[in-house]
């Protein structure tokens, strides 16, 4: 394991097949009446939120908690970044109150980069702006490996030959990005789809395939990954109307069933029913969002322990 | 050390122990620590089967999350624990591994169980047993104990994972 986890495309093959392992063998803990480990106990953590975010907070905040660590939650709102102390400055108070990580969620691209070249703890990358969200991708993957292959093949292995598509707004989606560079260092072969305007100009230097027919993609999908209409970082008029975007890449029943019998439906959440994803698909037993929410916490305690549960310079 | 012969005898004679302790093996569990101790639970669980008619629950408890010298070494990869159906709550459980040393496995082991539930007694099984306790923990079956120096290093090979039966006495890798 690398000491931050700032990009999926910092994960070999290896270290994010351990990591799947490692959520595999803690996903039981889950179900156990008592959902705590004593791991990382006398380790603090602290969730340095930027932007609002409740899902991703509080999974981090769960995944510490059953791992036995303390957790410091920070919101920039109503504290000393109101009064404009630098992100620097916070996170090196932070660091000097005893915080052994730091969760970091900031609206620039980059943020958590810059943060780990000034502190000595770990950084684990929350979401970024418009550039990674690689615990996103963690928990996709997860997802995409328990639903697809029988829990005694799992250990090991990763995503090969698995086909998945991810559909909609790619140009803004931290977690499409961070979701092909991981899919792909596991072995999946990954196609994008989104309108024309929501399309990322160098995406021919992404590992991946593009393409703006959606119904075509969908017949040869095993996983299909919805991503947010993401109004708030929508600057200009991307494409005419929410209906229009529906009617083109929404995914409703009637392209639910152009789908292979064993395929599934993710989303990254929070959605918006009946804009990217019609209720009716989105309660479906083949979409996977709930689920998705609950190996949340499993892989993100699964990140923790191999960043903070063993010694210092790790080499495995 | 030991052949396969002997370590076939060995368990041969720990199932009949558990069985005579626990006066029939009524509400045994087995838990193998891993890696080797899982597969130990296993063969044991299949000769108590044979002797009694009856199927005995066995399991495997990791105990990774649990050790006390986890900072020492880089985060290790964790193993399956795989607890039967009806769980541990008012069973005597029997823990199952290959070597008993510092006593140290076991103690997280203990700690991990805690977790799981409330067991009615606990039990410890281990295929050999070298000495050089840290801790106040015995074994209640032994396959073999086995006299060694400290900077000695005990392996079991058993044929599931290494191919053959054996346990082979050497110099620790330093």
């Amino acid at each position: 394991m690398n000491r931050h986890l700032i990009s999926a495309g910092d994960l070999s093959r290896d270290d994010a097949v351990l990591i799947l392992d490692t959520a595999t063998e803690l996903a039981s803990v889950a179900g156990r009446p008592i959902k705590k480990l004593p791991t990382l106990r006398g380790m603090t953590v602290v969730n340095l939120f930027y932007e609002d975010s409740t899902r991703t907070r509080t999974s981090f905040e769960a995944a510490a908690k059953r791992l036995s660590a303390d957790v410091i939650n920070f919101s920039a709102k109503g504290s000393s970044v109101a009064k404009g102390e630098s992100l620097k400055d916070t996170a090196l108070t932070l660091e000097a109150m005893g915080a052994d990580a730091i969760v970091i969620r900031h609206p620039a691209s980059g943020a958590p980069r810059r943060l780990a070249n000034w502190i000595t703890g770990r950084v684990v990358n929350a979401g970024d702006g418009t550039h990674e969200h690689p615990t996103q991708a963690l928990l996709d993957a997860f997802t995409i490996r328990e639903r697809l292959m029988p829990v005694e093949d799992q250990r090991g292995q990763g995503l090969d030959g698995v086909r998945v598509t991810i559909v909609g707004d790619v140009l803004h989606s931290r977690v499409a990005r961070s979701n092909v560079l991981l899919l792909t260092t596991l072995g999946a072969e990954v196609t994008v789809v989104a309108p024309p305007t929501l399309m990322p100009h160098a995406i021919g230097t992404w590992p991946c395939k593009a393409s703006y027919d959606l119904d075509a993609e969908l017949r040869k999908a095993d996983v299909v990954m919805m991503l947010r209409v993401q109004q708030e970082r929508m600057t200009a008029a991307y494409f005419p109307t929410v209906r229009e975007y529906r009617r083109r890449y929404g995914l409703d029943t009637d392209r639910m069933a152009l789908l292979p019998e064993r395929a599934i439906i993710m989303h990254p959440g929070p959605m918006n029913r009946g804009v990217e994803i019609a209720a009716e698909v989105a309660d479906s037993p083949r979409s996977t969002i709930v689920a998705q929410v609950a190996n949340g916490v499993t892989v993100r305690m699964a990140v923790l322990y191999l960043m903070l549960g063993g010694a210092g310079e790790e080499t495995a | 050390m030991l052949t396969p012969e002997e370590i076939r005898r060995a368990l041969t004679r720990i199932a009949h122990e558990i069985l005579e302790r626990t006066h029939g093996g009524e509400g045994v569990v087995l838990l193998g620590i891993p890696t080797r101790g899982v597969y130990l639970a296993r063969r044991l669980a299949t000769r108590i089967g044979e002797f009694e008619d009856a199927p005995v629950p066995v399991g495997s408890l990791d105990v990774t999350m649990h050790r006390d010298d986890l900072r020492l070494r880089p985060a290790r990869a964790l193993q399956r624990t795989q607890v039967p159906s009806d769980g541990v709550d008012g069973k005597t459980v029997v823990l199952v591994d290959d070597v008993l040393f510092s006593g140290r496995t076991i103690r997280a082991a203990l700690d991990a169980l805690n977790d799981l539930g409330r067991p009615r007694a606990v039990q410890l099984a281990v295929l050999v047993d070298r000495g050089h306790r840290e801790l106040p923990i015995r074994a209640d079956y032994v396959g073999k104990n086995l006299p060694t120096a400290h900077r000695e290093a005990v392996r079991v090979l058993l044929t599931e994972i290494d191919g053959e039966d054996s346990v082979l006495l050497g110099e620790r890798a330093k």
